[in-house]
């Protein structure tokens, strides 16, 4: 079924993108995740969810975290936001341990999570709000970031009469306000149409650009992941554990023309091996009878 | 014909003007039917009203009585050669023709009471909203917070429900005599049964409402920074609102229903006392009228906090009206903004 087509390995990197990643190797540590392993107990016994997961992501980098389903892609995001708690091992952020939910950790989840009684604007005040600021100095603080995501139009909307892409962009309003260290984001796009989601790509990669922020960006679709992402975090099933981690060997600024370079091909096809190893569908063959008369072919 | 012009078609709106034609049908359908039976005369009337008792010595001139007792006194006065009674066919006292109904609506009102230290009309209904006022307001005091509280920790919901689940079960008029005895005879014990009928469910309800709120808002709230009593009042108290709210009108409805109980326990007041004096009476229009006026009164305010509520809860409708920003404006600091403590 699949044509070889020859494609340079995934591991070579040209100059300019060895160079970038041997600068961002410079950086300070901003996340350590040490041994983390995250249990269950369930009616059919104990599930491991995450098994010894480690990991490091560096200051103002932009990871993905990808992996098939069940993979425990979600337990591991909620507990980075302090949502769950692991059953061992541990998260420090700026070498501090990580315990229960924080505004130094922004999340966005897929459902909009949008407070639907309050507008856009207190909606991105809610942070500034809770550690206790307010006036008008919070308020032009929030209308900033607001302009940032280009809403500024809707500041007196209620989320309701926004449309699903402009909702995300609120929640990420909403979480940037509180100048979190690191962006924790669990498939945000998921929910969007194709044409919103490659426009929401191009608006986060701005706002990554613009602003002191650590994404860490968890997705099912193995082209966002590597048209966003700096490293490529490949978790494993049942257990979930790490895989590999993928330096993508495509140089930034980062552009939808990328898509059909051969280091972008070779990456994805390096991920489609990870995670949809191919003995697993090739193998299904379904018993299907022939229904059209003979010659009448489309193959 | 496409399937939208259809009367019928299975979970497909109709238009407006439809709509409205079959509500005004569902109200007249019942009254045409109350009408055939009152102003045709061959549908039902059992009884005759006389006219002129002729001979027979114990009919009274307006008097009813039923059609075969008066067809066989008539029977045995024309073979002994007496002079029969005359009547028309009329129906027994109980159902009045709507005509008089409505009459009665204005009459009832106009009437004095019997003895002068009766209250009029209106003050027995001012009466009985009082008391479901009372009722109603002492029991949302301490149900709303306490359901909320149930809703959004498992603690109260253990310490309390499982009680309270079983105490609804016990019927609110059950009490009458023991909140006689331990409130009196005035309208305490009446306050006391509406509280009983109501405030069991009102936790149970609103505590169901506080769980359905989506959780993934209360974690985007912990990760924002709210804590504790903030995330209650900042974040579950305006997610519920709008449910709450209609969770309220429902339960008002619920109230309603035990008031007739209520009024009879102890000395029988209200509409409930006006309602059974027009009874011992036979003033059945009376009867009806009130009957109506509770329904009335009942849905009219329904309906007003319908309305009311599409207002304060801006955010619940696509559309702003200018009603509902003044509210937003008048209620902001509680509903909306997050103004901080300080």
């Amino acid at each position: 079924m699949t044509h070889s087509i020859s494609l340079p390995s995934y591991l070579e990197q040209s100059p300019e993108v060895r160079e970038r990643f041997d600068r961002l190797k410079q950086r300070d540590v901003l996340l350590e995740i040490k041994n983390l392993t995250k249990t269950f107990e369930s009616n059919d016994g104990t599930i491991t969810a995450l098994d010894n997961v480690s990991f490091r992501a560096r200051r103002r980098e932009f990871i993905s975290v990808i992996g098939p389903s069940g993979c425990g892609k979600s337990t591991f995001i909620r507990i980075l936001a302090g949502l769950e708690y692991p059953s061992s091992g541990e998260v420090r952020l700026d070498d501090e341990e990580v315990s229960g939910p924080c505004p130094n950790r922004g999340m966005v989840f897929q459902g909009y999570t949008l407070f639907p009684w309050l507008t856009v604007k207190r909606n991105v005040m809610f942070g500034m709000n809770m550690a206790g600021h307010g006036g008008t100095e919070t308020e032009s603080q929030a209308m900033q970031w607001i302009d940032l995501v280009g809403l500024s139009k809707f500041a007196n909307a209620y989320p309701n009469q926004l449309s699903g892409g402009m909702k995300q962009r609120v929640a990420i309003a909403r979480a940037l306000a509180n100048q979190p260290r690191i962006l924790l984001m669990d498939e945000p796009f998921g929910a969007l149409d194709a044409q919103t989601r490659a426009q929401m790509q191009s608006y986060l990669l701005q706002i990554w650009k613009n602003v002191d922020i650590t994404i860490l960006f968890i997705t099912h679709d193995l082209e966002e992941a590597i048209y966003l992402a700096d490293r490529i975090l490949v978790l494993k099933a049942h257990p979930g554990e790490v895989q590999e981690v993928i330096e993508v060997p495509v140089p930034r600024p980062r552009s939808p023309e990328q898509f059909i370079l051969p280091e972008f091909l070779a990456t994805k096809r390096r991920l489609e091996e990870l995670i949809h190893p191919k003995n697993e569908y090739e193998s299904q063959e379904l018993p299907i009878i022939r229904m059209t008369p003979i010659g009448d072919d489309v193959e | 014909m496409s399937i939208n012009n259809q009367w019928l078609a299975i979970r497909k709106p109709l238009s407006a003007k439809r709509r409205l034609f079959l509500t005004l049908l569902s109200f007249l359908l019942p009254l045409s039917i109350w009408s055939a039976v009152s102003y045709v005369d061959w549908l039902w009337h059992p009884m005759v009203e006389i006219q002129d008792k002729g001979d027979v010595s114990y009919f009274r001139e307006g008097n009813l009585v039923k059609k075969d007792i008066f067809r066989e006194e008539n029977a045995t006065l024309i073979a002994s050669g007496g002079n029969p009674a005359v009547g028309v066919p009329a129906n027994p006292i109980y159902l009045p023709a709507p005509h008089e109904v409505v009459t009665a609506f204005y009459t009832s009102f106009t009437t004095p009471p019997k003895r002068r230290n009766e209250p009029w009309l209106h003050e027995s209904l001012i009466h009985s909203v009082q008391v479901i006022f009372w009722g109603f307001t002492l029991s949302s005091l301490i149900g709303v917070p306490l359901g909320i509280l149930c809703g959004a920790y498992s603690f109260f919901s253990r310490l309390h429900e499982p009680f309270i689940e079983f105490f609804r079960y016990l019927p609110a008029p059950a009490f009458g005599a023991l909140s006689v005895a331990v409130l009196g005879i005035h309208d305490a014990p009446k306050i006391a049964i509406i509280f009983i009928g109501t405030f069991f469910q009102q936790v149970l309800v609103i505590s169901n409402t506080t769980r359905k709120l989506d959780v993934s808002l209360i974690e985007a709230a912990q990760t924002l920074g709210a804590k504790k009593t903030k995330l209650l009042t900042k974040v579950v108290v305006p997610g519920i609102l709008p449910d709450l709210y209609k969770d309220m009108r429902i339960l008002l409805g619920w109230a309603w229903t035990y008031l007739i109980v209520a009024e009879i326990v102890g000395t029988s007041t209200g509409i409930t006392w006006f309602i059974n004096q027009q009874g011992k009476y036979r003033i059945y229009e009376n009867v009806y009228a009130a009957i109506i006026m509770i329904g009335i009164i009942g849905l009219a305010s329904d309906l007003f906090l319908a309305w009311l509520g599409k207002h304060l809860f801006p955010w619940t409708g696509r559309k702003q009206s200018k009603l509902s920003v003044f509210f937003s404006r008048l209620f902001g600091p509680v509903n909306q903004t997050v103004f901080d403590e300080k």
